[in-house]
Parts: C-alpha cells; structure tokens; sequence
C-alpha cells in the first residue's frame, strides 16, 4: 500500500463480504445434502427393482427431487432399452 | 497395496492438472511408484504439462477398450525413475470411458506395484469427473481462494460423499484434503482475499497446504517441467511440503504471510 492510498479514504476489503456469502450459499447446500440423504440409496433400490424386469444401465434410472413451493416433488425417470 | 487419489475441484482453471503433476512428481522423487491418469477425455492436457505430448502413443481409451495394454500405454517418465503418465485420449468420445474399464485399468496398475495412482479429475461433475473419483482412497480437493471455487469445493465434498464408491458401498469415507492454490498473501492482508482460515471453516475438512501465486507455474507449464522440480520457486517449495505432509511429515505451513517490506516500497508501493 503507497503513501497515496493511506491518504485516501480507507476502503473495507471485500473478504470478509466474500465469506459471508459463502456461510449463507454453503450452509443451504449442506442442508439440501442432508435433507434427503437417502436419495442415492433410494435410486441404488429402484434400479435393482428395475434391473428384474428390464436390463437397464446404472445411469438409465434417474432420480430426483425437486421443490415447487411448500410441496417436493420426486421425479423418477427410467429409460427402458430398446427391444 | 496401493492407494487411489483424485485431484478434483468442481471448478475448472484452478490448478488441478498442474497440482497432479507436481504431486505425482513429488510421490515419485521420494521412491515411490506412481502412475498419474488425465481423465479429461477430449481435452488432453496432462501430457504437455508432463512435458511427454510428444511420447503419447496409446491413451486411457484404447487400454480400456483393450486396443492396447498396460505397458504400451504408460508412459515412463524421463526424469523420475518411479513417475509413469497415462494419458487422456483426445479423440474418442466420453462414453467409451466406463466404470469397470476404469476399475480394471485400476486392479491392473495395483498389480504392477503401483504405491499411489494419481487421478486427474476433469472440471465439472459430468461422467469424466465422476469417473475420476469414484474409486478414490483419498482426494485432493483444490480450491482458489474465491467465491465460485470455494461453492464448488464443496459441491464436490458432496459428490465424493454420495457417489463414490466408499460411499454407495458404506465403507469407511473418501479422506479429504484441502489445497488453496494461487493463494496471495498480500491481498489476504488487505482485506480482498479469504484467507487459508476462512476456506477452512467454511469447507471444514484437512488443510494440506496452500501454494502461493507464483510467476514460476507458467514458466513450468510452458516448458514442461513439474512446478515441483523447481527447487527455488515458492509454488515449488509448496508443492514439496504438500507431498512431505501427505506422506506424514511435520512441515510448517510458509508463504501464508506477507512478506515485510522496506520502508521505502511501504511508502511508495
């Protein structure tokens, strides 16, 4: 910092608004992993149910879980092979 | 027995390919056997960092698709006696590059006596990046110490918590390590960049170490020469204590502070 800029007005550095964006965004993020911790067992049931009646691949059953207002929506997705 | 590492950010441009080379380089000059893999198919990159574009015949692809096998596709490093490079393929599309491929190329290099295999993830959190940690022992997660890097660190930490294979299986979790790159003292000290303890209380998981900014990355990658093999760059001094606390040595953290200045450069910067 240069004798110019000590006689300029003190300007707050912009970390520390950086970390407190960051605690909100991560906080949200950790709770959304949380909230729903099942879902990767969910999808690993429903593709071993699927994978009785269909030969389907590991990314051909998608689950996902969505929110629209106060309601969740779970959003089941298979693609079957062709025949 | 051989340790699975991932190098992985979320974020793209932070410095994984450069800390893969240097770490790998680092695990090898210290005698161990290491294989570093670029799955960053499509956008080949680790080979040039390497400085071996030039000695790429086969790529990960054509090990996996069977069109070559183990030796002729690693390439043996011509500095380090113990440093092997497997190189992304830059033609063939992603969906060649399948878990059990992966899993395979993996039992493979266990069974040539590989100690520690380096996976250098690709940006984002599509197949090639999940590809890349799935089978992760321990992962390298690299953050810049900015907004956008530091969300998408932690992003990651989710996706090695749910999706890789310690996970879906319930084993015993990924262990995580955090490395700041491009990190800038000076800036910290003003005020305008988070610091080393801020990431960590907002990641909340191991500090490995941060590498300072450093002039000497470019000059490295430009001619090829891991930043690690630099004995006098900052970058390269971090790098080492890195792999030396990787492998359980104490080493002080250094370059987290700013350098005093005179009195003269104080007063006219």
């Amino acid at each position: 910092m240069s004798l110019l800029s000590y006689l300029r007005t003190p300007k707050k550095g912009t970390a520390q608004t950086a970390k407190e964006r960051l605690q909100v965004v991560i906080a949200h993020q950790r709770t959304e992993r949380s909230r729903h911790p099942f879902l990767p067992e969910l999808q690993q049931d429903l593709l071993e149910v699927i994978r009785r009646y269909f030969p389907v691949e590991n990314d051909q059953v998608q689950v996902q879980l969505e929110r629209e207002g106060d309601c969740e929506i779970l959003e089941l997705n298979v693609t079957l092979p062709d025949t | 027995m051989s340790r699975v590492i991932v190098v992985t950010s979320g974020k793209g441009g932070v410095g994984k390919t450069t800390t893969s080379a240097a770490f790998a380089t680092g695990l090898a000059l210290r005698g161990h056997k290491t294989a570093v893999i670029d799955f960053d198919v499509g956008l080949r990159n680790l080979d040039l960092v390497m400085g071996c574009e030039r000695r790429v015949v086969y790529d990960l692809i054509n090990l996996i698709s069977g069109e070559s096998n183990l030796n002729q596709t690693l390439i043996r490093d011509k500095r380090i006696k113990d440093l092997y490079i497997l190189p992304a393929s830059q033609t063939r599309d992603k969906d060649a590059l399948t878990l059990d491929g992966v899993g395979r190329v993996l039992d493979e290099l266990r069974e040539e006596g590989f100690e520690y295999v380096i996976c250098d993830s690709p940006a984002g959190i599509e197949s090639g990046a999940l590809m890349a940690m799935y089978y992760a022992d321990e992962a390298l997660i690299v953050a810049n110490p900015e907004v956008s890097s530091v969300r998408d660190s932690d992003r990651m930490l989710g996706i090695l918590a749910s999706k890789s294979k310690r996970a879906k299986e319930g084993g015993e979790p990924v262990k995580e390590h955090l490395l700041i790159t491009r990190y800038d003292p000076e800036r910290v000290q003003e005020g305008d960049m988070l610091s080393v303890d801020d990431i960590v209380e907002l990641l909340r998981i191991p500090f490995l170490g941060a590498v300072p900014e450093s002039e000497g990355v470019l000059h490295s990658s430009n001619s090829g020469e891991p930043i690690i093999l630099n004995g006098k760059d900052p970058a390269g001094l971090a790098y080492d204590d890195v792999v030396a606390r990787f492998l359980g040595e104490e080493r002080p953290h250094r370059f987290l502070s700013a350098e005093k200045k005179g009195l003269l450069k104080r007063l006219f910067g």
